[in-house]
């Protein structure tokens, strides 16, 4: 028992030390040793691929493990995005920024450090999380799907629309650029471990049951609406955290930026991985953030001998093909509801192995 | 005193009357049966005691508290649990995981203690665990705690509905249509399985049954209950000479 226990802890320790120095080669703080940091646009798509990661499992939290369609999540991330963003903008910046019309009174000499003001932004994220949640989460089904898809398009409008505090469609320019792969792969790290633990929990098992037979759960004694909305907040503090950490990487925001398209990829990757698998989130999120990078090629002029292609668009046609292809022969996404184990890993290497000396 | 006390329930779905003016007294200790025939309005008595509907007129009682209307999740926690007919296991969870669903709301750690697994939560998800098999091990589902519920066979299903519902350790147990799909042997183990139970748990238990024969051997009294309405009520032999019910429940001319 103690040595399996051991086992167990001492991979956590190597695989920690492994993503610490991978982390720290990539980002170039091993430059005194003569190595990285990599290629800037490979760093970018990996902070893009931890940020999605982070998204994809706020999402499976709600629509997974829960079984609530939510597609509100682009609102919720538009709220953390501007809210981070807002807080830690210089006031000469937003100055600058706000050239239409000035900003609201004290906010606009507002400038905290990028931490806390990222915890704000989540904070803000889970209160209008709650807001809609109260009485969106009423509903279920295809009418919630509805009913949060078109909360989501109110936060965006009113975002476009109150300019003295976002700048309306003009967005927000000069967010200065703070996170870095440890800022990223840091948080997706956090966020992983707590949804995991959380849905491991007694809380989470409730939560299955709610997915599993609502009907039953209620009469175990679950309050169905209590958990639902626990699910729906955690979701939207995690989410707006990944809409913090996207508007500081990408140094500009606008509303138009959190239309419905965005929810779409991030629900394509939690279908993809599988809805209720975590660690089927994170390996799907890294996927479609790399195919979305590289498939960008396909949407420049192809020369194929004495022909040119130039199909503007085909990457969203691939994507189509991927998901087509995956509900064809994954019904259940990549990992189904199962979760990626060291025994799942280990079990086909050691059979090839044995094969191997077997014969 | 009666531990449940129905009075004048009556619950109507517009113009149809799925239950008209139905009374009964449960005493503690006692084994109910209530039968008919389909559509006799036996499952809507028990979604109207669970709180499932809000009952159109009348009152439900337990422990001579109005619980008439209230959330069904209430009435769990005050001491009523039930079974359903058509088998509502949470069937991407284990054995062991089904039977905890019960317990979860007698938790005192926050969801925080939980992700975290701090504080209080450990203690409380051991105790949960090990309370859990032992109720496993009471009622023989012992050996296959971490199957998944879904690939249990029929009969450990329906076991497994009357073990998580003991998990939430109710006073009165509802049982709906616990033989339903079974051999006469399988009835007859699953019959002998409630009343250990329910002499194990101190239970009192009100039985759905659509076949007479199953509640004559185990039920101290019987209701009959056809389109609504109350025609019997009594002793199982009482019940199985009364005129009226051979009629509408077993049938004259097949029995004649």
């Amino acid at each position: 028992m103690s040595t399996h226990a051991n086992k167990g802890t001492l991979r956590i320790i190597v695989v920690a030390a492994v993503m610490v120095l991978l982390l720290a080669w990539a980002q170039g703080d091993l430059r005194f040793i003569g190595i990285g940091p990599w290629d800037a646009y490979f760093v970018r798509i990996l902070n893009l691929a931890a940020i999605n990661t982070i998204l994809a499992l706020s999402l499976n939290l709600v629509n997974g493990f829960t079984g609530q369609f939510s597609l509100g999540h682009a609102g919720f991330m538009a709220v953390g995005a501007y809210t981070t963003s807002l807080l830690v903008m210089t006031p000469q910046m937003k100055k600058v920024v706000f050239f239409m019309e000035p900003m609201f009174e004290p906010l606009d000499r507002i400038c905290i450090p990028f931490l806390p003001a990222l915890l704000v932004g989540g904070v803000v994220s889970c209160v209008f999380g709650i807001l809609v949640g109260i009485p969106a989460l009423r509903l279920k089904g295809d009418y919630l799907a509805i009913a949060t898809l078109g909360f989501a398009e109110i936060i965006r409008l009113i975002l476009q629309n109150v300019r003295r505090l976002t700048n309306g469609a003009l967005g927000l320019k000069g967010i200065p650029q703070v996170v870095n792969l440890w800022w990223t792969f840091g948080a997706g790290v956090a966020v992983f471990l707590f949804i995991r633990g959380f849905v491991r929990s007694s809380f989470g098992r409730a939560l299955i049951a709610i997915r599993d037979n609502e009907t039953a759960a209620e009469l175990m004694g679950i309050d169905v609406f209590k958990h639902k909305l626990l699910a729906f907040a955690i979701s939207s503090f995690v989410t707006g955290i990944g809409g913090g950490l996207m508007a500081s990487l990408l140094t500009t925001i606008d509303p138009a930026m959190f239309k419905f398209p965005l929810t779409f990829q991030i629900l394509l990757t939690v279908v993809l991985g599988g809805m209720g698998s975590l660690s089927g989130s994170v390996i799907a999120a890294f996927i479609v953030t790399f195919m979305t990078e590289f498939l960008r090629v396909v949407d420049e002029p192809l020369q194929l001998g004495a022909y040119t292609i130039h199909v503007p668009g085909l990457r969203m046609v691939i994507f189509s093909a991927l998901l087509v292809i995956v509900v064809v022969f994954y019904p259940r996404g990549l990992m189904g509801n199962k979760e990626l184990t060291w025994e799942s890993l280990s079990s086909p290497v050691s059979r090839l192995l044995r094969r191997r000396v077997a014969s | 005193m009666s531990l449940l006390d129905i009075r004048h329930m009556t619950m109507k779905f517009g113009g149809l009357v799925a239950v008209d003016d139905f009374s009964l007294e449960l005493k503690p200790g006692e084994l109910v049966g209530l039968i008919g025939p389909n559509g006799a309005g036996k499952t809507t008595v028990f979604n109207c005691i669970t709180g499932v509907y809000k009952p159109t007129s009348g009152q439900v009682l337990f422990n001579g508290k109005d619980i008439t209307g209230m959330r069904p999740d209430l009435i769990t926690r005050l001491g009523i649990a039930r079974t359903f007919q058509n088998i509502r296991l949470f069937g991407s969870m284990t054995v062991l995981e089904n039977v905890m669903v019960p317990m979860h709301w007698r938790l005192r750690s926050t969801f925080l203690e939980a992700a975290c697994n701090i504080l209080r939560y450990p203690a409380e998800e051991r105790e949960m665990r090990k309370k859990a098999m032992a109720l496993l091990e009471s009622v023989g589902l012992a050996p296959f705690a971490d199957y998944q519920a879904s690939s249990l066979p029929y009969g450990s299903q329906r076991r497994l509905e009357i073990a998580r519902a003991l998990s939430a350790q109710p006073q009165v147990l509802l049982l709906d249509e616990p033989a339903a799909g079974m051999n006469p042997r399988e009835t007859q183990d699953l019959m002998e399985f409630i009343q250990k139970v329910r002499k194990d748990f101190h239970l009192t238990v009100l039985l759905i049954e659509h076949q007479m024969r199953v509640v004559m051997g185990i039920c101290e009294r019987v209701v009959v209950l056809d389109h609504g309405a109350t025609i019997a009520h009594g002793s199982p032999e009482k019940i199985s000479r009364d005129p009226k019910v051979i009629e509408a429940y077993l049938g004259v001319e097949r029995y004649a």
